[in-house]
């Protein structure tokens, strides 16, 4: 009886430190993000930044429509954007590597494809990249802070902290991450290198590291516009802007059109838009 | 105390041989793979994690399930578990070595993983696991070695390792809880995004871990003069029985809530794992005889078990060991990870298959855990024997 005793205080004291301990446990994780983001937001550029109330936000729409009209124009986007950022091409969907790329209406938008949906659905090309989210669950799985977000909006990527750990590409939820599973800088068994032409403005990545689109960050930083949305040219295809901006022309557009994003129910928060 | 590592017979030392034969075997092609890249793998942009994460994910649960011989012998006093406590914290020891091998396996940048520690993360689920894995090791191998060392000594061990053994107990606990959240805490993902993963992770790990000391147990018996003891074997029996049971049942919830809400996210990779996932016109089912074989031997060990300790057979508990271990094996550390991965993102299908690199290298580690588990196992037991006399 008195060793019964013993046993339950000694179970329930354990109890005890237990349910103190995981409270406590859960306030740290949750303070640790606290000051995550507030560091971020100090020092831009650094883990999970909020959405910046002011000052540039940059956001994008896509205007499927003009797609639509303009035949050639997906796959001039996907070369204007591949060339300049050295996206290499192994030629097998295994190894592949893309920033951007179009894909069927029902990939991108699975929530919306229900059974009786309009045949010109069917055909559609639907230019898919990062997302740039508010909220980016990548950002928040890196366990390196190798991907971070701005506070402009731009979720980017540091190659030379990346460990390659893919726990990012678990986490997105739209499919947008690559790994260099091989060395993007060599030559294939004919020996033809991966990347047709260096361009010398921008790093070449190494082995083993993630990467996606950086919403052409290193072209903002010069007051230039995304290389995919310049490909577009005059057609309105792409539109990019800041969105804290009311004057800007995708503030325009975004307010004079209906606009769907891709798996709001996530609570990511993209800042694409599509016109279909 | 080492040095009974050092001393065994030719079958000991044939054993060692064979390990390290493998080993070998696997750093061979880990060169192959560190030069070459991942690519050297099966896995692919679609499906990004392979063996190497599954197999982390299976072994971080078998090192947990030290817990359940260290929880009865240190808080309830369960004397009869005396003699395979110290199995259960040094089988413990091999399983985190193997997590921590196949994790630095699966890295691209390999020589850049201490950029955890660097750069200290304390959103990512990762930066956690790291901390529980490592703190898990190091409990297990002070309170293990300073246990056993005592005893050795013959005087009982210090106060101190009282307190360790108390941490190891909820941090056991807490090291499956975190693996698990690295899955279940990712939006997109429905086949891991359920709340019932960490108690399902813990359940199957505290039948996985004790089945794998029960079948080592077993071995032993018949290769040393060391034996666990008949009412600690039956007592394993009842801990491995339920907590597959416990498993299943929440396997059988997972079944219920995709198949009762009809919700086609939440059935994709159940259909995939149990019966083969059509898309564009063709199916998909490379998992489903090992599914279906995880289904079968796990319902058939769970009353083979309780059988053969009714029975007293010892063949009949060897065999319901391995058709518990497999099958679990099989349902973590092979349906688990790789089920996620399908339907991919963008709801196509990508199928994976392991390469023999990549097969080499996961069999290297496996047989790394077992040379650390036999070196261990070896003095544990010449310990034992020697104070018994």
């Amino acid at each position: 009886m008195k060793k019964d005793r013993r046993d339950f205080l000694k179970v329930a004291g354990l109890a005890a430190i237990a349910g103190i301990g995981a409270p406590s446990a859960f306030n740290m994780l949750l303070k640790g993000e606290a000051t995550a983001s507030e560091q971020s937001a100090a020092a831009a550029g650094q883990g999970e930044a909020v959405a910046a109330p002011t000052g540039k936000r940059w956001g994008m729409v896509i205007d499927v429509r003009k797609f639509v009209a303009n035949p050639n124009l997906p796959a001039k986007c996907v070369e204007a954007c591949h060339t300049i950022h050295n996206v290499p091409n192994f030629g097998n969907p295994k190894d592949e590597i893309k920033w951007i790329w179009p894909d069927k209406f029902e990939a991108v938008f699975p929530d919306e494809s229900h059974y009786k949906r309009h045949e010109a659905l069917h055909s559609m090309p639907i230019m898919t990249l990062c997302n740039h989210c508010d909220k980016p669950p990548c950002v928040r799985a890196c366990p390196t802070k190798a991907t971070y977000r701005m506070k402009d909006g731009v979720v980017a990527m540091d190659y030379h902290r990346c460990i390659g750990c893919r726990f990012c590409m678990a986490a997105c939820p739209y499919g947008a991450r690559s790994f260099n599973w091989r060395d993007p800088r060599g030559k294939d068994e004919n020996g033809n290198p991966f990347i047709k032409t260096v361009n010398p403005k921008f790093p070449t990545r190494m082995r083993g590291v993630v990467e996606k689109c950086n919403f052409c960050v290193e072209r903002l930083a010069l007051g230039q516009i995304p290389a995919c949305v310049e490909a577009t040219g005059t057609t309105g295809a792409m539109v990019f802007g800041d969105l804290n901006d009311p004057n800007s022309e995708v503030s325009k557009v975004l307010s004079a059109n209906f606009t769907i994003q891709r798996k709001p129910s996530l609570g990511t928060y993209p800042s694409l838009f599509y016109i279909i | 105390m080492i040095e009974k590592a050092l001393k065994g017979g030719s079958g000991y030392w044939a054993w060692i041989i064979f390990l390290l034969a493998i080993i070998g075997m696997g750093g061979m092609f880990y060169v192959q793979q560190y030069n070459y890249g991942l690519g050297i793998t099966g896995m692919s942009r679609d499906v990004t994690w392979g063996v190497y994460i599954s197999q982390f994910t299976f072994l971080v649960g078998v090192a947990a399930g030290g817990l359940m011989l260290v929880l009865p012998y240190y808080i309830h006093h369960y004397k009869d578990f005396g003699r395979i406590t110290i199995l259960g914290e040094f089988m413990a020891i091999a399983a985190v070595i193997m997590c921590l091998l196949f994790i630095m396996a699966d890295l691209g940048q390999p020589i850049r993983a201490l950029n955890v520690l660097l750069h200290p993360t304390p959103n990512s689920m990762l930066f956690w696991d790291m901390i529980v894995l490592n703190g898990y090791l190091f409990l297990n191998v002070v309170c293990g070695w300073a246990v056993l060392h005592a005893e050795y000594k013959g005087v009982k061990y210090a106060r101190w390792v009282k307190y360790l053994i108390y941490l190891s107990i909820p941090w056991a606990v807490s090291i499956h809880t975190v693996t698990a959240f690295l899955y279940c805490g990712l939006p997109g993902r429905h086949f891991w995004l359920t709340a019932i993963l960490a108690p399902r992770f813990l359940a199957s790990a505290f039948a996985a871990g004790p089945a794998l000391l029960l079948l080592v147990a077993l071995i032993m018996e018949r290769t040393t003069k060391f034996r666990v003891g008949q009412v600690a074997k039956d007592k394993l029996v009842t801990i491995i029985g339920y907590a597959a049971l416990l498993n299943f049942f929440f396997v059988g919830c997972e079944f219920f809530v995709a198949y009762y809400s009809q919700i086609p996210g939440h059935m994709h990779t159940l259909d995939y794992l149990f019966w083969g996932l059509s898309h564009d016109g063709h199916t998909y089912n490379n998992l489903v005889p090992f599914m279906r074989a995880s289904m079968l031997m796990g319902l058939v060990g769970i009353p083979l078990i309780f059988i053969a300790r009714a029975r007293q057979s010892g063949g009949l508990l060897a065999l319901s060991c391995i058709l518990l271990f497999l099958s679990l094996w099989i349902d973590k550390g092979l349906g688990l990870v790789l089920g996620g991965f399908v339907p991919t993102m963008m709801e196509g299908v990508t199928e994976y298959y392991p390469s023999v690199q990549e097969l080499g290298i996961t069999a290297a580690i496996w047989a790394t855990g077992f040379f650390v588990l036999t070196l261990l196992y070896k003095v544990a037991i010449e310990v034992k024997l020697e104070q018994e006399g």
